[in-house]
């Protein structure tokens, strides 16, 4: 009896401490029966920003209007849209916001190039200072004739 | 001129630093997102009126009727909305301002009963108990109201309830505006 508790106590130990898989937002009844529509809206679901949460995904996302633009994403999918309709339809509804990855356009250069251009002016600033700085070679010139003949009358005159 | 640029880090440093002050301290919200639909129609829809309550359903042919119409989703599981019915009341009251309801994600019952304790200034409410039109009008939460102008486009939208303060401020100037 009391090696039978023990078991049970250690599998329901080992049961507790076993890592779980990461919860899904996604509830059952989303889900549609076609796999490949299923798939393409998981995969577009990644890429669609949930528009409570700021930085979270309509995929990952247990907020009310993350389910019920999931659910429009695969209602669009079975009416037959692409994947690019899908977006087109939630950008025209809620704007570059919903996008995870925001469009390259004008407004959004700066965020897009700014690493770049800084990353080249601060390689230029470091191209100029290198090529800028006397080369040590040039300082070490010798003496020349006179100058050692004073430079020897000059440490004759300290010994005296 | 070779000296100044060695002000150059400071130059960048105090430009950097107001970025982040104005980003931090302005009074910004970044969850308030800019309307993707301002300037825009109003999205084509049609709901049917809340079962049990008299007030016609709305459809956005209700909405290019030549007048400026107030526009507001509302639930009566919403505390907020609650709160902001007494300002809605008024202007229609006392502004003559025409209001309209969207009930979003709501039970017909419940609906019904807040309409009842709270009183309906809407002279026309669709049900959206899927919530499916909240999605079409860019909807984040309950409750928002959105100013549509006599031609039925979006000229203003409003997240969140409507405080008493911002009715001078940010409501009557947008129904102003949108009645030129």
């Amino acid at each position: 009896m009391i090696r039978r508790l023990l078991a049970v106590g250690l599998i329901a130990g080992l049961v507790a401490i076993l890592p779980t898989p990461p919860a899904l937002a996604l509830m059952p009844d989303e889900i549609l029966d076609d796999p490949n529509l299923e798939a393409r809206a998981r995969a577009l679901s990644r890429d669609l920003r949930c528009v409570v949460c700021q930085n979270e995904a309509i995929d990952s996302s247990n907020a009310e209007i993350a389910r019920q633009m999931r659910l429009l994403v695969r209602e669009r999918l079975v009416a037959g849209d692409d994947d690019g309709q899908v977006m087109d339809y939630l950008q025209a509804r809620y704007g570059d916001y919903v996008l995870m990855k925001p469009p390259v356009k004008p407004e959004t250069y700066l965020l897009w190039y700014g690493p770049a251009v800084v990353l080249l002016l601060g390689g230029l600033g470091v191209a100029f200072y290198l090529l800028r700085r006397p080369k040590a070679a040039e300082a070490a010139e010798p003496l020349t004739a006179a100058e050692r003949e004073r430079l020897k009358r000059l440490l004759d005159k300290e010994d005296a | 001129m070779r000296y100044l640029l060695y002000f150059l880090p400071l130059v960048i440093f105090c430009g950097a630093g107001v970025a982040f002050w104005w980003a931090l301290d302005s009074g910004r919200d970044p969850s308030r997102l800019p309307s993707a639909l301002i300037d825009r129609p109003a999205p084509e829809f049609a709901l049917p009126p809340i079962e049990g309550v008299d007030t016609p359903g709305l459809a956005s042919g209700d909405l290019a009727t030549g007048e400026v119409t107030l526009v507001n989703v509302f639930a009566s599981w919403c505390v907020p909305c609650r709160a902001e019915h007494p300002i809605l009341v008024r202007l229609n009251k006392q502004e003559g301002i025409r209001l309209v309801g969207i009930n979003y994600q709501d039970k017909p019952e419940d609906a019904a009963r807040f309409l009842e304790e709270l009183t309906n200034p809407y002279s026309r409410i669709g049900a959206d108990p899927q919530g499916r039109v909240g999605l079409d009008w860019g909807l984040t939460g309950v409750p928002e109201t959105f100013v549509v102008d006599g031609t039925g486009r979006i000229r203003y939208r409003h997240v969140g309830p409507i405080h008493s303060s911002e009715v001078e401020s940010l409501i009557l100037p947008a129904v102003e505006e949108a009645r030129k």
